[in-house]
């Protein structure tokens, strides 16, 4: 397993090159120039001398290929450079905001876990059942209703009619503040688990080694935990993992919503305010954190399932 | 007799009651919005750039001179007087002797020279740097030529002579945050640092900064204006989200917040918030610029003919919901050179069509016009002018752009026609603001028009030279009307700027330069807040 894990980490080097090249190259052609907007805030008129400073000092006087080598340079020894309107480091930045946004996505994946699994599952058992009924249609709900629009219902009536948590903002990072946008990140995520996890049920049920846990005796509670649910969790799992890797990249909306001082909220700003190499950084960590995550579910199999290899 | 001592006191009762009740109090705590675009970049005013930066920096810092929203021009805030001489060009500044930094150090006339200094070093690389530029000298400081700024001189302690290169009023430049004067000390100990950990002079000191989230300030005891700041703390959220800022209004979270173009009407006709509603016509003017290298632009009958060609006022009244006011010339009805008798264009088909065929465009043309998804100067206002200009046979094609792609086209002249809305206040000084029109200014500086008209430089440059201030605003009028006459763009609207404030809110002023450029120092909560009481 080592060997395989080792050799997945050593892809991922040509993908990250890839994806910095094309981000550097789709960056720097967009149009928008970072000095002239850091200078002219709502054209309110624009100082020549402090355009010429800051192209100087942010790089952008050299031509694309040395610029991009220079960064290639700096990000072998762990160097994102520095944001150009912040005039700080982008680690510095990123490891800031990282937390937040880990944080979110982390209780946005609890409530998707916690919800969806046991949803699909019991659905999945009571097929027919108004149960099932129910559940999949609030499960399709879920999948469809927008983030946007979710959060701002949210707000209204957990918020506003019935004060019960605050409007938007981190707090001191306390559980009332990150209940509404995590809930309101994780119902699309756990609408998808509980749709898996039903599907994955249903079929686990319609096998012969279930019939012959059954007609041998055993429980349904051991049925279902030991057979039905265990076999379930790979697929599940598989699920659950690809999409905590997308869930880095999608806190966006919920983080503009709310004020959420995350990745998210910050990868925004920087792309419209043209702050390069804090949209470099953030979108190569999301990417990372993606790769990682596809690994760390692969590593998994094994330990759910034991006739799984690697080689 | 005794009738009359019992009414007297009765009146005199009351009168002290109202008094009472409108007497500011102190104490509590405010919570103010960040709305524009994201997270601030930095607290240190000489390097801000950005009007979400300074609206917060506002209240921690103080700049020698200051607005004034009730007369809409500059005053001067640090000095308690200023000897002007006869030619205009030199100011002598008398500084107020109890202005103390939040170190608790005295302020001198060296702070006030070093900040200015510090503003025009290269190494700053400071986006204010223009406006010190007034100040003689800034040129050969900036460039190494000399290592001090020949046009700043220390007096003695509290006094400062601030000699220009040209005789302007200063104020209208030194009044700008990112001129704030700020302690030596503490930015050279702080280094990088002092952009989050600030110290300035102003009526709160720095608090707390939650990246993305919030700034949280502290009442400054020994702030110079007896009994202020009222409040014991100030918060600005940072809310970018339009619907977020609603909530958090209704779920009175927030005491004021700006309203947006969609709240607006929703607002304005609800009466718990209609009541507490504070606007003025902001110093943005909002406009479609014609490119005059486009063959029928270059004709001033077309430019006119668009202009009687659109019903405005319906656009406004329909479209933005009268969240603007109509645009008589390029300079608002807040500028300190705005012409009360002048007249824009009025709503008048047939003389429009006139104007079509005196130009030979009787048969019409098709023109691209650039825009960003702005409701009050978007492309969604093109949409809506798209039947007005049918009627004289002109065809527009609206093409959606991102902000900064927009900008991008707008410096290079790179289109036919572009909507937009652009600042027509630059520190509220009209005479910078009608400059952006004056042939010496390049496209890529805001001159996005390529205007050039020898008579319309002529009044600028006449009024440049002029002291006189009634003179010198009869110029300005003089050109703001041959600018309208000529019509190089379609005047549509002033910005509506509007804060709504919860009821307990006293104190919120209409400031033209920038609504949300409240000066905190003047706000105040009564008791029905629920954070009346909070620390």
């Amino acid at each position: 397993m080592l060997r395989f894990a080792i050799r997945r980490v050593l892809q991922f080097i040509p993908t990250i090159l890839a994806i910095t090249l094309i981000l550097f190259l789709l960056l720097n052609i967009l149009p928008g120039d970072a000095a002239l907007m850091s200078g002219d805030a709502r054209d309110k008129g624009v100082d020549p001398r402090f355009v010429e400073e800051m192209r100087k000092q942010w790089g952008l006087d050299q031509p694309i290929h040395i610029r991009y080598l220079t960064y290639l340079k700096n990000l072998a020894s762990g160097d994102m450079g520095l944001s150009y309107l912040r005039r700080e480091k982008v680690s510095g930045l990123i490891a800031s905001r990282l937390w937040p946004t880990l944080r979110l996505a982390f209780a946005a994946m609890l409530i998707a876990v916690v919800l969806g699994i046991p949803l699909g599952f019991y659905s999945a058992l009571r097929q027919g059942t108004w149960l099932d009924a129910f559940s999949m249609v609030g499960a399709v709900s879920g999948v469809s209703i927008p983030q946007f629009w979710l959060g701002l219902l949210l707000m209204f009536f957990l918020a506003v009619k019935l004060p019960f948590f605050p409007v938007s903002g981190y707090g001191d990072g306390d559980l009332k503040h990150i209940l509404l946008p995590a809930f309101t990140l994780g119902v699309g995520y756990m609408a998808l688990l509980a749709r898996t996890t039903r599907a994955a049920v249903v079929e686990i049920l319609t096998t012969d080694y279930i019939r012959t846990a059954r007609a041998k005796g055993l429980s349904e509670l051991m049925v279902n935990r030991k057979h039905i649910l265990r076999n379930a969790l790979i697929l599940v799992l598989t699920t659950a993992g690809l999409q905590f890797g997308s869930l880095m990249g999608h806190t966006v909306v919920v983080e503009k919503l709310f004020s959420w001082p995350g990745l998210g909220s910050l990868m925004v700003d920087s792309i419209f305010q043209r702050d390069i190499p804090v949209t470099q950084g953030c979108v190569l960590l999301i990417i990372l954190v993606f790769l990682l995550v596809n690994l760390a579910v692969d590593l998994l199999y094994a330990v759910i399932d034991p006739r799984v290899e690697y080689r | 007799m005794k009738k009359i001592s019992i009414l007297l006191a009765g009146i005199l009762l009351c009168g002290f009651m109202v008094g009472e009740a409108l007497a500011a109090r102190p104490g509590g705590t405010f919570h103010f919005c960040a709305p524009y675009g994201g997270d601030l970049l930095t607290l240190d005013p000489h390097k801000g750039t950005r009007t979400n930066d300074m609206l917060v920096m506002l209240n921690l810092n103080r700049s020698l001179y200051s607005w004034d929203p009730e007369k809409n021009r500059p005053r001067l805030e640090l000095g308690e007087k200023v000897d002007v001489s006869a030619d205009g060009l030199v100011y002598r500044i008398h500084l107020k002797k109890n202005v103390k930094f939040h170190n608790g150090r005295r302020m001198t006339a060296d702070d006030v020279i070093w900040s200015y200094e510090r503003v025009m070093s290269p190494k700053t690389a400071s986006a204010s740097a223009r406006f010190v530029r007034v100040i003689k000298g800034t040129k050969d400081y900036e460039e190494g030529k000399a290592s001090k700024i020949s046009g700043l001189r220390k007096i003695d302690d509290f006094t400062v002579e601030i000699t220009m290169e040209n005789p302007v009023d200063p104020s209208y430049s030194l009044h700008e945050v990112g001129t704030a004067i700020l302690p030596r000390e503490e930015v050279e100990k702080k280094g990088d640092g002092f952009g989050f950990d600030p110290v300035g002079c102003g009526p709160f000191r720095f608090g707390k900064w939650v990246k993305g989230s919030e700034i949280v300030m502290v009442k400054y005891p020994d702030y110079y204006e007896k009994g202020k700041p009222y409040l014991d703390k100030l918060v600005y959220k940072i809310m970018p989200e339009a619907a977020s800022l609603d909530m958090a209004f209704r779920a009175k979270e927030l005491d004021a917040t700006v309203v947006g173009s969609t709240q607006y009407p929703v607002y304005k006709a609800d009466p718990r918030f209609s009541e507490n509603m504070v606007e003025v016509a902001e110093l943005f003017t909002r406009v479609m610029g014609f490119n005059p290298q486009y063959a029928p632009f270059s004709k001033k009958e077309v430019r006119q003919a668009i202009n009687y060609a659109i019903d405005s006022r319906l656009i406004i009244q329909k479209l933005l919901k009268e969240k603007a006011f109509p645009c008589v010339g390029f300079l608002p009805s807040t500028s300190p050179a705005f012409d009360p008798r002048a007249r824009g264009y009025e709503f008048n088909l047939p003389k429009a069509k006139a104007l079509m065929k005196e130009a030979g465009y009787e048969k019409g043309f098709t023109f691209e016009c650039i825009g960003t998804s702005g409701a009050s100067a978007g492309v969604v206002v093109v949409e809506a002018i798209m039947p007005f200009l049918k009627k004289i046979n002109v065809k527009v094609k609206p093409q959606r752009l991102e902000g900064a792609a927009l900008s991008d086209r707008l410096r290079k002249m790179n289109y036919q026609a572009f909507i937009w809305s652009l600042s027509s206040g630059a520190g509220g000084d009209p005479l910078q603001a009608l400059y952006r029109w004056h042939s010496k200014n390049p496209s890529t500086a805001g001159n996005y028009i390529g205007y050039n008209n020898p008579e319309f430089d002529r009044l600028l440059d006449t009024a440049f030279k002029t002291r006189d201030m009634s003179k010198r605003v009869d110029l300005l009028r003089k050109a703001d009307a041959l600018f309208r006459k000529d019509a190089p763009v379609w005047f549509f609207n002033y910005n509506k700027a509007v804060i709504a404030h919860q009821p307990w809110v006293h104190g919120i002023k209409p400031v033209a330069v920038e609504m949300m450029y409240q000066n905190m120092a003047d706000v105040w909560i009564d008791e029905s807040s629920p954070r009346a009481r909070e620390k």
